[in-house]
């Protein structure tokens, strides 16, 4: 169980990770709100399933009602993290600033 | 296995370094919106790690919940005042 839910912390730092690189990355802000939306849903998802996993080792109804508290969190997540990242968006769009388009490159054949 | 769960916490403080940069350095205010909500959401995560290292999960898991509800709450306000303004800087125009 404790291997488990270190796997499953692991790769929510994973995804982190990536999340984190790809903000830094990316050409403009529009596409930059695509790994903000990863990171907070499957990062959040991966390492919040971890820990719940180790809260559950020794079964106790504390110890169940603080895992599910945890997934509650993860459940909040899921449903503020794309509302947030819409309302970025909108206010992008409203305020009138044009996406990001690749630069002209050499046609070759 | 608190060894594990503190090197888990150092790494995830260093992956919030990443999106500070992106949160002081944003050429839009938007940009800084998004660093903030990364490091908000990466907080979340890091606030229940503190509870195990610390063996009080059940405290900071509330704290992480209302930690969740109040970065939600600023980001949607922030973008609610700013689609309103002209604030906005816009690199290209």
């Amino acid at each position: 169980m404790t291997l488990v839910a270190a796997i499953f912390i692991v790769l929510g730092l994973f995804f982190f990770t990536g999340g984190s690189i790809g903000i830094l990355r990316f050409p403009d802000f529009y596409s930059r709100l695509h790994p903000a939306g990863k990171l907070d849903s499957m990062g959040l998802l991966m390492s919040m399933t971890g820990m719940a996993l180790y809260v559950l080792q020794d079964l106790s109804l504390g110890a169940l009602l603080t895992a599910l508290k945890i997934m509650l969190i993860v459940v909040f997540v899921f449903i503020t993290s794309p509302t947030a990242t819409h309302a970025i968006l909108d206010a992008g769009v409203r305020a009138g600033l044009s996406p990001w388009t690749a630069p002209e490159k050499e046609e070759n054949g | 296995m608190e060894t594990f769960f503190l090197y888990t916490a150092i790494y995830l403080c260093l992956i919030m370094l990443l999106s500070l940069y992106r949160a002081v350095f944003g050429p839009t205010v938007l940009d800084r919106m998004i660093g903030v909500n990364a490091i908000g959401s990466k907080t979340t995560a890091l606030l229940i790690l503190i509870g195990l290292i610390y063996r009080r999960v059940e405290m900071f898991v509330d704290i992480a919940l209302a930690y969740a509800c109040l970065n939600f709450i600023a980001v949607l306000a922030a973008s609610r005042y700013f689609q309103k303004r002209k604030g906005l800087y816009d690199e290209n125009h």
